[in-house]
């Protein structure tokens, strides 16, 4: 079994972060992983993306052409990505930022305005976690426990304050997708 | 034992210190940095020290200096870098000097991009500087063989004598994986007569490559050339998957490698009987892999990261005995498994094989 993810969006939106929380996560229940940052020029304000690979046997190729999934947190990067998703898989669109024309019909799109449920609690940079709740109910290998692990992990030494607002946002993504 | 996540570049410097590395010469560049970067902060701790030089020829010759006296020692560059270098490796091979060379290849030629390739193959193992010389060359293609071949690397370097280079690229520099840091191997037993520290009480050693007449020169020469027979005959290294049934071979190392064993079980699900050698060592370039398969195999494809380099030497390894054809992308760009596997059924019609 394998989860490949995209992450995209503003650089300053988390998404490295929201990558390493998958990693950690993957590192917790002893999984085999990657995470790839894209490298290259980047300017200030730019795009940013990065994508994980989980995976219960041997990575072998770890270039991504067609994702199992992505969270995309603004339109730019809705556009670049939504063609990369292979039929079937899923998308979850941040749709405070990313107004959609056109979609494809052969995969799952979610779409959570995921920064006003940000601005909501109280914290505007969050909306990677409310999308990342958006998401982990149809991931194959992580779930909400190894979620926490790895948060803890990852916030609960230096920032601990950030972790129960972090677990928070992604409480608050799964239970949209209740809704 | 631990296993951790860290990016391949930072996994070097963790792998360094754990070999007993103690000291790093370096001139930062894109996309090596994290290597000198991780050991300046983590080498002084454990009583090393980390010199960023006045460029990459300062550099290298303080790794010469340094080996002199028989200390571990390592440096790490990319590509224009690494070329910046070649006079001080030369010499460093000349006076048989143990340290470990990172080339973290970048795209060229000339100042290239960032992104993954393997334009410095030639450079690498056909002398990249001046003069009769051999590196010892592996190329890791995972984050835990950054980790295991830069130990090796120590250690092949100290029982040689001889400066090792680990090939490696961007792609696996800047991917963080899962590495088991492994205890360091019981390093091997090595002659130290030759070291220079202190000729208190004894002869004094001169370490330098000039030879004063051709006869000096030439038995010079054929000291090393034994050297580097020995080396080959015992110290090829590579990976078969999937090669005992194979029609037709990938070869292919490094980022390539890995990508090629989805290649090989995508066509093994089609029916098309495809193997993969992966050198590990690039020198020496493990002919003997290529031994049983020689007049087994119907066609080879190399994937490489350039205009075919590593191709040579497989049509040398298998004496040109069947055709050897060569995909490969450049510039930064990587292959993905489907466009191999459609390059290898289209080079050899095998576009008919049953679906199973």
């Amino acid at each position: 079994m394998m989860d490949r993810v995209i992450l995209a969006g503003f650089g300053g939106q988390g998404v490295m972060f929201l990558g390493k929380v998958l990693a950690y996560a993957g590192m917790g229940a002893d999984l085999e992983l990657c995470w790839i940052p894209s490298y290259g020029p980047e300017m200030r304000g730019g795009t940013a993306n990065c994508s994980v690979i989980l995976s219960d046997e041997e990575i072998y190729s770890h270039v991504i052409d067609y994702a199992d999934a992505a969270i995309v947190l603004n339109k730019p990067a809705y556009d670049k990505f939504a063609p990369k998703i292979k039929p079937g898989g899923v998308l979850v669109v941040n749709s405070s930022l990313a107004k959609l024309d056109k979609v494809r019909e052969d995969i799952t799109i979610i779409q959570i305005p995921a920064t006003d449920i940000a601005n909501e609690i109280g914290n505007s940079s969050i909306a990677n976690m409310v999308c990342l709740g958006a998401l982990l109910p149809t991931m194959k290998l992580v779930d909400l426990q190894k979620i926490e692990k790895a948060m803890n992990e990852l916030t609960g030494k230096k920032r601990p304050q950030l972790l129960e607002t972090n677990l928070n946002a992604i409480n608050r993504g799964m239970e949209f997708i209740q809704e | 034992m631990e296993k951790v996540l860290m990016k391949g570049n930072e996994i070097i410097g963790e792998a360094a210190i754990r070999s007993g590395c103690k000291l790093f010469f370096g001139y930062p560049i894109t996309p090596s940095t994290e290597v000198v970067e991780y050991l300046s902060k983590h080498l002084p701790p454990k009583g090393g020290t980390v010199l960023q030089a006045e460029d990459e020829i300062g550099a290298i010759n303080m790794c010469y200096g340094a080996a002199c006296t028989g200390s571990r020692v390592l440096t790490a560059s990319s590509s224009p870098g690494v070329s910046l270098k070649q006079e001080g490796i030369s010499y460093s091979a000349a006076v048989e000097l143990p340290m470990v060379i990172v080339n973290v290849n970048r795209c060229g030629p000339g100042l290239g991009g960032l992104g993954p390739a393997q334009s410095d193959y030639f450079q690498s193992v056909k002398g990249g500087g001046h003069g009769d010389y051999r590196l010892i060359v592996l190329a890791p293609s995972t984050a835990q063989e950054l980790y295991d071949f830069t130990m090796q690397g120590f250690d092949l370097a100290d029982q040689y004598r001889n400066p090792v280079l680990i090939l490696t690229d961007g792609f696996l520099g800047q991917t963080m994986e899962p590495v088991v840091l492994k205890e360091r191997p019981e390093p091997p037993k090595v002659d130290r007569s030759w070291v220079v520290d202190g000729a208190k009480g004894r002869e004094k050693r001169i370490l330098a490559s000039y030879s004063l007449t051709n006869e000096i020169g030439e038995d010079n020469n054929l000291r090393w050339e034994k050297k580097y027979k020995n080396i080959q005959e015992k110290e090829q290294q590579w990976e078969e998957f999937h090669t005992e049934d194979a029609e037709y071979l990938l070869v292919s190392y490094g980022t390539t490698g890995r990508i090629c064993k989805s290649t090989v079980l995508n066509a093994r699900k089609k029916g098309i009987k495809l193997g993969l050698i992966r050198p590990i060592t690039l020198w020496p370039y493990p002919e003997k892999a290529f031994i049983p398969y020689k007049d087994k195999v119907k066609g080879i494809v190399t994937v490489e990261l350039n205009t075919g380099q590593m191709i040579e030497d497989v049509k040398l390894a298998v004496e040109c005995k069947m055709p050897v054809h060569l995909y490969r992308r450049q510039g930064g760009m990587l292959p993905n498994e489907h466009e191999i596997l459609d390059y290898v059924e289209d080079i050899f019609s095998l576009t008919a094989v049953e679906e199973v």
